[in-house]
């Protein structure tokens, strides 16, 4: 491969991890890496990127109070147009499974008619041309795809967060900011952003966390969820949901973890009252060490966990998390 | 205000599921239930449809052979009227040929919002919305919570990884909603009755005036080259609670040195 380019999302603090282990997988891929950003200070990423080996950064610029799936896409499509043809002219465009990478995934596929590879957790060159790999009947199997036919390049995949680690390059290279403005938008570009709300959290974020401690149906009420949450706390982890919960109303859908919701791969996984559903086993099966409590000795979960206590959540979890107290955490 | 729901129909997530050994694509000739994910959506449509006093709910939904079961679900809810597009040569579509397919048939409902689940349950890929309304012009908001309405536009509520953003959006748009936001309704008795006798209208690929070889297989342009089992977990030990499971997990979380 000649040329791969990343989406960039921006963070409080530098690009996202996801973005960084993009660029990573980008590096061993192809020969050239570049990033494609934007927001209103792309160049104070440029240094950070350069560490992990993107030579330059297309900067769609500052897009306000815009969502970012219209303008983005538009500036990603001009200049993809604008390189056509040339040896610039990138391959592949790789985008992180985030909320806003899939709106821009989208818009940019239906835009320039190309179709989108989605949920990849691995990708090899094959014969010159990359193949992705997504899990599909919960993580059983894995299925191997590929692009077909004349019209699909670039060949944009949208990857899960965690695919592949992110490593900076043995010798960093200096990044060049490229303005690529969006150009003239329309009717598309109309949504605006009036207000934030940001929840107050604490801990570590979900697919980022050691720990993480996830709760089920068999929580039998959403006030039982507060256990979830005592225990993710004493581990310094993260409380999570099986899709049955979030259906249910309990907690927002940022908690869901399964097929429909976060891949995580946490050096501790804590699955309380969840039956394991194969919808929710493929978001957590590559979690070092399981812990399971259910009340069904047939639990799927049981097949998967490391340690797997048939008992009631209700009874065990509260003695669990006295008894971490007690140890100071 | 006139609201169009996109509405699934897949097979029942409980049962096995399985590929076709020739084209390793889902096997969806069985039973067809309306995929949960859009329940959510098609009560959202009727609250807001409620709200605004005057208009109806729509249901588009393409399917193979002329499936109608999950649709009749959503019209037993209350939706008005239903168009399903199933055709041969729809097989094997991916997520940008169903949003040409569906964005035909949206043309034709003359929808003010037009909604649709985040993802489906069965494919997942959670881009057909966004692909959707690029191809009708419209802006898209993902992620919904909670949709008002305010004149010629809607407020939304989007979920974040850290809360919630306040979108304002003017009409038509495309929003997506996900799972739990709303109770949707259970279809009454009266409802699952009348369901029965509401237009469904089926069209075919060229009835929509669509060129046959952008969707499909062949409008695909992807293809599934090796399916393999994933490395099996090992089960470790499983014990019964004595009262004591607390101190086993404890003393595992040495173990593993995460205390």
């Amino acid at each position: 491969m000649q040329n791969i380019w990343v989406l960039v999302e921006h963070a409080e603090q530098g690009a996202t991890s996801m973005s960084l282990e993009l660029l990573t997988k980008a590096r061993d891929l192809a020969d050239k890496v570049e990033a494609f950003a934007w927001g209103p200070d792309t160049a104070s990423l440029a240094s950070e990127l350069g560490l992990y080996g993107a030579s330059k950064v297309y900067d769609a610029g500052d897009i306000g109070d815009a969502l970012p799936g219209a303008p983005v896409a538009s500036a990603i499509a001009r200049q993809l147009a604008e390189l056509a043809a040339s040896p610039d002219a990138p391959e592949a465009l790789l985008i992180g499974t985030s909320y806003d990478g899939r709106d821009i995934a989208g818009r940019l596929s239906a835009k320039i008619d190309r179709p989108v590879i989605t949920n990849v957790v691995d990708l090899v060159v094959e014969d010159g041309e990359l193949h992705a790999l997504h899990a599909i009947f919960g993580g059983a199997q894995t299925a191997t795809s590929r692009f077909t036919g004349a019209e699909t390049s670039p060949a944009i995949f949208v990857v899960r967060a965690k695919s592949f680690a992110a490593d900076q390059a043995t010798t960093p290279v200096s990044c060049e900011v490229v303005p690529a403005p969006p150009g003239e938008l329309d009717a598309t570009n109309a949504a605006r952003t009036i207000a934030r709300h940001v929840e107050q959290q604490s801990g570590p974020k979900l697919d980022e966390a050691a720990v993480v401690v996830s709760g089920g149906r068999g929580l039998q009420q959403k006030e039982n969820y507060s256990m979830i949450e005592e225990l993710a706390t004493a581990l310094g982890g993260a409380p999570g949901a099986s899709r049955a919960i979030v259906d249910a109303g309990w907690v927002p859908y940022s908690y869901q973890i399964g097929q429909t919701g976060k891949i995580v791969k946490p050096t501790l996984y804590i699955a309380c009252g969840i039956s394991g559903a194969t919808q929710h086993m493929v978001g957590m099966k590559g979690a070092k060490n399981i812990v399971a409590i259910n009340k069904d000795r047939e639990a799927p979960i049981f097949s998967i966990a490391d340690l797997g206590i048939v008992g009631d959540v209700q009874k065990v979890m509260p003695k669990l998390i006295d008894l971490l107290k007690s140890r100071g955490g | 205000m006139n609201v169009t729901v996109c509405v699934k129909q897949i097979p029942d997530p409980a049962a096995p599921a399985s590929l076709d050994p020739a084209t390793k694509t889902l096997m969806r000739d069985g039973k067809l239930i309306m995929d949960d994910s859009d329940s959510y959506g098609v009560e959202m449509a009727l609250q807001l449809v409620d709200a605004a006093g005057a208009g109806e709910v729509t249901l588009v939904s393409m399917v193979p052979n002329n499936e109608v079961a999950g649709v009749r679900t959503a019209l037993a809810m209350g939706a008005a009227k239903a168009i399903i597009i199933s055709d041969d040569t729809l097989r094997g579509s991916d997520a940008l040929s169903t949003a040409k397919v569906l964005a035909a048939a949206i043309r034709r409902t003359n929808a003010d919002l037009v909604i649709a689940a985040t993802e489906s349950t069965d494919g997942y890929t959670g881009t057909m919305p966004v692909q959707l309304a690029e191809l009708l012009g419209y802006p898209a908001v993902t992620f919904a919570r909670k949709i008002h309405l305010d004149g010629s536009k809607v407020i939304i509520e989007r979920q974040t990884e850290g809360g919630y953003d306040q979108i304002e959006c003017p009409m038509p748009a495309v929003v997506t909603v996900t799972a739990g936001v709303v109770e949707p309704r259970y279809p009454s008795f009266k409802g699952i009755m009348g369901a029965k006798s509401k237009p469904v209208e089926q069209l075919s690929v060229a009835e929509l005036g669509l060129d046959a070889s952008s969707v499909g297989a062949v409008g695909a342009r992807q293809e599934v080259v090796a399916v393999a089992a994933a490395p099996e977990r090992e089960a470790g030990e499983i014990i019964e609670d004595e009262g004591d499971a607390h101190e086993r997990i404890v003393e595992y979380l040495e173990r593993i040195k995460v205390i």
